[in-house]
């Protein structure tokens, strides 16, 4: 073996390890922050934390009962949103549409997909805040539900064109209609996909917190109605992060723990929901 | 995933109003419009967000013009606005990201896809596409309160003690500024780089390896002159999107850039970025023309973005299908 040769395969072994490292480093992110997380606020989560309103400003404990329940109202208004939208909308693109309106409705969502969350949060501040003259819960909802949109129709697109087109036939065959076809054979046969693709969209707006700043804006106390401004669990922790307060940074960390925790499960659950079989039942 | 639109004949030539009415009555129309009214509501949302912007910023863009990119005082009392320490503060901490991101991200995306055994992959993948799902506000906490202090106390005095004759690296260590919300934008945007690279890797034909390394190659030289080269399209598409998604970025930046709006030489020194100064702003605008500055700013990183993402997906795309045209040959 000339001295060539081997400085090549040392190189190669090299920056193979290299990689090897990358990947380890890119990885070790993921259990550092979860680390971090429970560390700091695994001791801060009480029961207190899920029950009781934000304390005064200047007093300790506290916790942050409206916060949860305005992130389930706003999610709710998302999903009224963005899951109809996203699920027609991409019945639409697989079954009916021809291949031009296709390609203008896949451009339209994947340009709205790439918006910043931000300039989602002017949209609805325009849209809806300022018609209305104030913040509130359904402008929250607006903007979340607008993020959902996209992200729910190209994922459920994919599903229902893996449906294979024998199934299709078959159905046809038998003498049913397409809209009998598509409610009866297409989307059962696409259930697990579309489930999957509705939890994570739910999973990616959850956590969103630029769009809410000017829209469901915050709280300290319960929000009433719908039509007042609510407090949410990410907005809650980027105001209690940038606060003076240590007790205040003690229960951001404690909501950063579920909420974090909170969008890990419906991730994995997403994906166990998809893997435990595939989108077309085998036959 | 091959594309196939079914096209199944309906049963019997159309002719009419009596068969219209039929198939009304199947459902069939009715399913029809009503999916096609959802679908175009997403095309009619997104011409409205873009409008919408376009109107919504009409007074600064007639006042200041071009000038606007070009100024550094942002005055709201004085009603005056330029935006460029924003775009020099989003454009530097954008860099250093993506200084960071891309060898990072590459690198583990080459193991992913050519070294790790298919289910060590796999299993990584998941873990990634884990860490692209936690909220940038999460991001923010651990920056505000793990790498701001870190920054602080370690890492500049380190880069100064080293490094310090450049004037990237000169100044007060404060914690906060571009270096940090770099280097929690890197962080961030290292899972989409992966993601995407190891997709296109793990495209590239089996043929391709299989000759270097029959020619000679060591396993790095076909893996670094051979497939890298021929997915380099993808990874550059990957690259795209992660800076798309660093320009936008807005919690995290906020939390730890430091916000003052100032052009500096120096890595250490606080700045502002756009999706910053509106996220802190915008609800507390003073006047007219200072909302309408905001979305200025807001349609500036609209178009950024949009035209980022566009280059994307087209370089991902036709990568992909170059790999899979000569995979099938």
């Amino acid at each position: 073996m000339n001295s060539r040769l081997r400085w090549r395969k040392f190189v190669s072994g090299f920056m193979l390890a290299m990689t090897g490292v990358c990947a380890l480093v890119s990885v070790s992110v993921l259990f550092l922050i979860l680390g971090y997380l429970v560390f700091h606020g695994g001791t801060s989560i009480s029961w207190n934390f899920f029950t009781k309103l934000p304390a005064p400003v200047g007093e300790t404990g506290g916790g942050m009962a409206n916060a949860i329940v305005g992130s389930g109202k706003l999610l709710l208004l998302a999903a009224l949103i963005g899951v109809p939208v996203g699920f027609f909308g991409a019945i639409y693109l697989a079954e009916f549409s021809g291949s031009t309106t296709a390609f203008v409705v896949r451009y339209a969502a994947d340009l709205l997909n790439g918006v910043p969350s931000i300039v989602i949060g002017i949209f609805a501040y325009s849209l809806v805040v300022l018609p209305f003259k104030h913040f509130s819960t359904l402008s929250g909802g607006f903007a979340l539900g607008l993020m959902m949109i996209p992200i729910t129709l190209r994922s459920t697109e994919e599903f229902l064109r893996s449906v294979p087109n024998a199934l299709r036939e078959a159905a046809m065959a038998l003498g049913a209609s397409k809209s009998k076809t598509i409610a009866t054979v297409i989307v059962p046969a696409a259930y697990r996909g579309i489930l999957t693709a509705v939890l994570l969209a739910f999973a990616r707006v959850a956590g969103e917190t630029a769009p809410l700043l000017f829209t469901a804006f915050g709280n300290r106390f319960w929000s009433q109605g719908w039509n007042q401004p609510t407090a949410a669990l990410p907005e809650m922790i980027y105001r209690y992060a940038i606060s003076p307060y240590d007790d205040w940074h003690r229960q951001a960390w404690a909501a950063g723990l579920v909420l974090l925790g909170l969008i890990l499960i419906i991730n994995i659950v997403a994906r166990a929901i998809l893997s435990r079989g595939i989108a077309v039942p085998r036959t | 995933m091959a594309s196939t639109t079914t096209t199944v004949p309906s049963a019997g030539p159309v002719s009419g109003s009596r068969s219209f009415l039929s198939r009304l009555r199947q459902g069939d129309e009715i399913a029809h419009i009503i999916t096609f009214l959802f679908a175009v509501s997403v095309v009619l949302v997104t011409l409205l967000l873009v409008f919408d912007l376009w109107q919504g910023s009409s007074l600064p863009r007639h006042k200041f013009g071009f000038n606007f990119f070009r100024t550094s005082v942002w005055d709201p009392i004085f009603d005056h606005f330029g935006a460029l320490p924003f775009i020099y503060g989003t454009l530097v901490t954008a860099t250093v990201s993506l200084l960071i991101a891309v060898p990072l991200g590459i690198g583990a995306a080459i193991f992913l896809a050519e070294l790790a055994p298919a289910r060590v992959s796999d299993t990584l993948e998941f873990f990634i596409d884990l860490l692209a799902a936690v909220p940038s506000v999460i991001y923010g906490l651990l920056g505000v309160f793990i790498v701001v202090p870190l920054m602080r106390q370690y890492i500049q005095p380190a880069l100064k003690h080293s490094l310090g004759f450049l004037p990237l690296f000169q100044g007060p260590a404060y914690g906060v500024g571009f270096l940090t919300a770099g280097i929690v934008l890197a962080i961030m945007v290292i899972p989409y780089i992966i993601s995407v690279s190891r997709e296109v890797l793990l495209s590239v034909p089996r043929d391709q390896r299989e000759a270097a390394l029959s020619l000679g190659a060591t396993r790095w030289e076909s893996t670094w002159k051979v497939v890298v080269p021929f997915a380099r399209g993808g990874i550059l598409g990957s690259i795209f999107l992660a800076l798309a998604r660093a320009l936008g970025e807005t919690m995290a930046v906020t939390m730890v850039i430091g916000n003052t709006p100032a052009i500096s030489a120096s890595l250490f020194s606080s700045g502002y970025s756009i999706a910053a100064v509106i996220a802190n702003e915008l609800t507390e605008a003073t006047s007219n023309l200072h909302y309408q500055s905001l979305i200025e700013l807001g349609l500036v990183l609209f178009l950024l973005t949009f035209v980022l993402n566009g280059l994307a997906r087209l370089l991902i795309v036709a990568t992909s299908q170059r790999g899979a045209g000569m995979g099938n040959a």
